[in-house]
């Protein structure tokens, strides 16, 4: 699947397993990146997330916690703080939300899903990982149904199916694939320039 | 697939319009003004609201709401925020009570304002911890939100017992153990105050606002600062959410960073 100048952003979200998978995924990611990436993966509650600092070792690209009212810029990865909701709000920018939990989960990944379609509707690619309940099923049917385009981790290679398969009860995926697919239509996204096509 | 697309996106456009018109018909009806609100969580709590009220769109909704105030009463709870903990983020109160607190202890009188205060679980956090640090007796802490109803919860001072043990957690992560009394609302003035269309009320020591700037677009973010920066004495202090910040705010030049990964800051002294 190659997706070169057919995305402008693209959202993650994961769970149990989150970490190893997006060990797979973000590292692959090529300097020339250019749509912004906002993850989501949860962690337990009252602890400082440090996946920004440990992901940014590893990486091309730009890695950082995701800051209130930040214009989102280009090749970058955001990651949701924990404890907050991250949204994509009118702009681009960055907006952080302490409403209730949504599925047990503050991040949660259909609230950041679900926000980033608002914005950019059929230029948005929506990644569903490994977890263990039922956040992002309906952010991803979201993504889809403004046309985006949808990615799944194949259920049987994910350390918890229970998010892929709930995701794919909801809506078909565009692609159901490998962690290593997945990274490779990921490369696909710097070949060429995106227009930055926004309402 | 496309007619979907074609129709999903025509849906969205139609959302945006009946929002905007939504909201200025809340503002010119009710006198609430929701225009300066960041609109992704707006648009959320909408959407919630809108399977709530069983309306299929924010039109039906906002019919509902011009002609029933009741429903606009119940609307009101889905748009303001209504969820705080006692104790949330225990290094920001160590924070105040081990380095704000011994300035705060010299003034003769002390006025804190809690802004955004909704059920009041941060007003009565801030009390216990000035009683605990024997100032309380001489402290009026002002809470103040929009949601009148929110108001009178927290003017109860009763919270579920399911919370208890939230709560406790936090307050022991901080110092230790949890005394919960009445009387602690004798020092505390629950009063409706916007931060969009109000303007400033006392002169205060020390403004709370946490998890509220958040909320707000940049624009109504500096608005509410100015009123701080206003409301505050000299040298006076400002906390806010750990996750929030001046940067980029026109109002930043007014403030010091005092404690800046607790995101306390002074008010300059030249000011």
């Amino acid at each position: 699947m190659n997706l070169a100048g057919r995305i402008d952003a693209v959202v993650i979200g994961a769970s149990a397993g989150g970490v190893e998978a997006l060990t797979v995924l973000l590292p692959a990611l090529s300097a020339r990146l250019r749509p912004p990436v906002f993850v989501v993966l949860h962690l337990p509650r009252n602890r400082p997330s440090i996946l920004a600092e440990i992901f940014a070792k590893k990486c091309a690209v730009p890695v950082r916690e995701a800051e209130d009212k930040e214009m989102v810029a280009p090749g970058t990865v955001y990651f949701a703080p924990n404890d907050y909701h991250l949204l994509v709000d009118q702009g681009p920018q960055l907006a952080l939300s302490a409403d209730d939990p949504v599925h047990h989960s503050r991040p949660s990944v259909d609230v950041l899903f679900e926000s980033a379609a608002d914005v950019y509707h059929d230029r948005l690619l929506g990644i569903i990982l490994t977890g263990a309940n039922d956040d992002g099923a309906s952010g991803l049917a979201a993504v889809h149904d403004t046309g985006g385009v949808t990615i799944v981790q194949r259920p049987d290679t994910a350390r918890a199916p229970h998010m892929a398969l709930s995701a794919l009860k909801l809506r078909p995926a565009d692609c159901v694939l490998t962690l290593d697919e997945i990274a490779g239509v990921l490369q696909t996204l710097d070949a060429s320039p995106t227009s930055m096509r926004m309402s | 697939m496309d007619a979907e697309v074609t129709q999903a996106a025509a849906a969205g456009r139609e959302f945006d319009i009946e929002f905007k018109l939504l909201i200025d018909a809340i503002y010119h009806m009710y006198h609430y003004d929701f225009r300066g609100y960041a609109p992704a969580s707006l648009r959320r709590r909408l959407k919630t609201a809108m399977s709530r009220f069983d309306c299929r769109t924010l039109s039906q909704l906002q019919d509902k709401v011009v002609h029933d105030s009741a429903t606009f009463s119940a609307l009101l709870d889905f748009l303001t925020v209504q969820v705080s903990e006692m104790f949330r983020d225990p290094a920001y109160f160590l924070a105040l009570r081990e380095r704000v607190v011994p300035l705060l202890r010299t003034y003769p009188s002390l006025k804190v304002w809690v802004a955004g205060c909704s059920a009041g679980e941060e007003a009565y956090s801030l009390a216990i911890l000035l009683h605990e640090e024997d100032v309380l007796s001489k402290t009026i802490i002002y809470a103040t939100d929009i949601n009148t109803r929110t108001l009178q919860k927290a003017t109860a001072g009763v919270y579920g017992v399911e919370r208890i043990a939230g709560f406790t957690a936090n307050y022991t992560a901080a110092y230790g153990r949890a005394v919960f009394n009445k009387w602690l609302k004798d020092h505390i003035v629950f009063s409706d105050h916007s931060l969009a269309t109000d303007s400033v009320f006392a002169e205060v020591q020390l403004v709370s606002c946490r998890n509220v700037l958040i909320y707000f677009n940049r624009a109504l973010r500096d608005r509410a600062l100015g009123l701080f920066r206003e409301a505050l004495c000299r040298r006076g202090f400002l906390g806010i959410g750990v996750k929030e910040s001046l940067r980029f705010s026109s109002q930043s030049e007014a403030f010091l960073d005092f404690a800046p990964a607790e995101r306390i800051f002074q008010k300059r002294a030249e000011l």
